[in-house]
């Protein structure tokens, strides 16, 4: 910066000794230059940031293209591989239009503490030009793209719960009145403009959640045990063996998680800062000892450590450390990771057997738990040296001295589950009522590759 | 002519193949199965959740021999196939009333 500035005085005085003689002159050549050098120097910052922000964009759709469409694709019966990918996949489509023709209004235009209005609609006025209000340094439509990305895999995470049952057309009816009435307020009020739980626009219960541990996991997790509740057991369950048919496509699907998760956590920052590193860092710490974390507790139980289990830590840590990967240092990041690792191997494996619901790929025990004990813990381990989103040097988390905190993140964590409990209900009802929701027994049976789109994933004959 | 049917260990297939060549067998057919017979399967764990497998997967040949070539057969199978475990397998042997080639429509022994 320094050497900018004092380019820029020799620079004025440069041509100051050809023509302009008078000290106004002077004065005003300085001026111009200055202000040449500022804006340089924003357009550097834009291009920097906006290189980051497309390419976490990117890094998010492969979280949902590739990467969940594998670890779930993994976990199902081969019937329904086809089924269940493309649950995932019309998300990417369906999603993305309703996002342009509405839902990103109603999630981040003006509006009120719960929802945001419809100025925005048709994407009108999200141009090239950054709101500062989102993103200072990056066209607004990048902030757009890169949170529709978030509003597509957050859907797509609800599909684990009713794996292998639902109808294909009553999905898609779901899941856009789902995106409609649960996902867009939640967005808008935790990151929209005027939303209440908004921490960084000034909301009145000022939740910290760095990258969607309510937004996200919660919502997608307890919508998912709800829509398992709903539409009750796959036939046989659990009476007849439903192992995954490949445990290879979920290994490839989960590490794809990983490495897109870096998008979703450090393009949080909506810049290429240091903000984005130490996201970027607290992600792979958590989801690194969150493996561990599954790993030892399979081990201590089972006597061995499954690649299943090691993988499906990855991604509890993953979604823990969501909420708090811009606000923690390495270190608690490691806590976080440990912590949701264990805790939601309790949750599919004692809680789940527990109560008989049939989470069939557990999106709730790994997303509605992991993001719970995600936001919670954010609450604990904020640290104002790493996001001092309250003020320089004021205290963040509970470690810190900040007891309120806690409170502010449980009342974000009681506002996604009650929202995700009331809406998800009230729209599967309407949704059964209208189209119905499950598959034929006979079609079930037969598998949703072939009853639902009539091909299938694996043809061994040709 | 005689057929021959062999249930045996996928590690074992090639060891067999080529015992059998070695004995001046030419022609076979081998298919992937599974089954069990007093070897006990095992369990999967998938999220805590327990499966047991009893199943497991398994090589069949079979060959169609003249009647002289039967116990050479059988002892090379026997000889190449064995780890002296559970589970290694069994040879059945049952009389063939007639083979076809389809290629010159030739009968009995003559179209093995």
């Amino acid at each position: 910066m320094a050497v900018w500035v004092t380019g820029s005085v020799a620079m004025a005085q440069a041509p100051g000794s050809a023509a302009p003689s008078t000290t106004t002159d002077r004065l005003a050549a300085l001026e111009k230059s200055s202000a040449d050098q500022a804006a340089a120097i924003a357009a550097a910052q834009t291009a920097g940031d906006n290189a980051w922000m497309l390419a976490s964009s990117a890094l998010v759709l492969l979280m949902s293209g590739p990467g969940l469409a594998l670890f779930y694709g993994g976990l199902v019966r081969k019937k329904n591989i086809l089924g269940t990918m493309m649950q995932t996949f019309a998300m990417m489509a369906v999603i993305t239009v309703l996002w342009g023709l509405v839902t990103y209004s109603l999630a981040f235009g003006e509006g009120n503490a719960f929802l945001g209005g419809l100025h925005n609609v048709f994407l009108r006025g999200v141009g090239l030009t950054p709101d500062p209000k989102y993103a200072a340094t990056i066209p607004l439509q990048t902030y757009m793209v890169f949170q529709l990305m978030f509003a597509i895999i957050t859907p797509a995470l609800i599909t684990g719960a009713f794996a292998e049952r639902m109808k294909f057309s009553a999905m898609l009816v779901f899941m856009v009145l789902w995106a409609i009435f649960v996902y867009s307020p939640m967005a808008h009020m935790v990151w929209g403009k005027g939303g209440f739980l908004n921490a960084s626009l000034g909301g009145r219960f000022p939740c910290l959640d760095f990258a969607g541990g309510t937004v996200v996991h919660i919502t997608s997790g307890v919508s998912a045990l709800m829509t398992a509740l709903y539409l009750g057991k796959r036939l046989g369950y659990p009476r007849e063996p439903m192992p995954p048919h490949s445990v290879v496509l979920s290994f490839i699907g989960a590490c794809l998680l990983w490495v897109g998760w870096f998008g979703f956590n450090a393009g949080s920052a909506l810049s290429a800062g240091t903000l984005a590193t130490s996201a970027f860092v607290a992600t792979h710490f958590g989801a690194a000892a969150a493996a561990i974390g599954w790993s030892a507790a399979e081990w201590l139980r089972n006597g061995r450590c499954t690649a299943l289990g090691a993988i499906s830590g990855a991604v509890a840590g993953l979604v823990a450390i969501t909420p708090a990967s811009g606000f923690v240092t390495p270190m608690s990041a490691l806590w976080i990771g440990l912590i949701a690792g264990v805790g939601c191997y309790l949750m599919v494996v004692k809680v789940k057997a527990v109560f008989g619901y049939d989470d069939s790929l557990d999106a709730f025990g790994v997303h509605g738990a992991g993001g719970t004990i995600g936001a919670l813990l954010t609450g604990v381990f904020a640290s104002s040296a790493i996001n001092p989103i309250f003020g320089a040097g004021k205290a963040t988390g509970l470690l810190e001295g900040n007891k309120g905190q806690i409170l502010n993140q449980a009342m974000g964590v009681v506002v996604a589950w009650s929202l995700s409990i009331v809406g998800t209900l009230v729209i599967l009802f309407v949704v059964d009522k209208v189209v119905g929701l499950r598959v034929s027994e006979e079609d079930e049976r037969t598998g949703l590759d072939l009853s639902q789109h009539g091909e299938e994933g694996y043809d061994f004959a040709n | 002519m005689q057929k021959i049917e062999a249930v045996i260990q996928p590690s074992k297939l090639d060891a067999v193949k080529d015992a059998l060549v070695e004995i001046g067998i030419s022609g076979m057919t081998i298919t992937d199965v599974r089954g069990h017979g007093r070897q006990k399967g095992h369990t999967e764990l998938y999220r805590g959740r327990e499966y047991s497998v009893d199943l497991l997967p398994k090589v069949k040949l079979e060959l169609v021999v003249l009647d002289d070539m039967v116990e050479k057969v059988v002892q090379a199978i026997v000889a190449a196939a064995k780890t002296g475990k559970i589970g290694d397998g069994k040879i059945f042997v049952t009389r063939v009333d007639e083979a076809v080639r389809i290629r010159n429509d030739q009968r009995g022994e003559i179209a093995l």
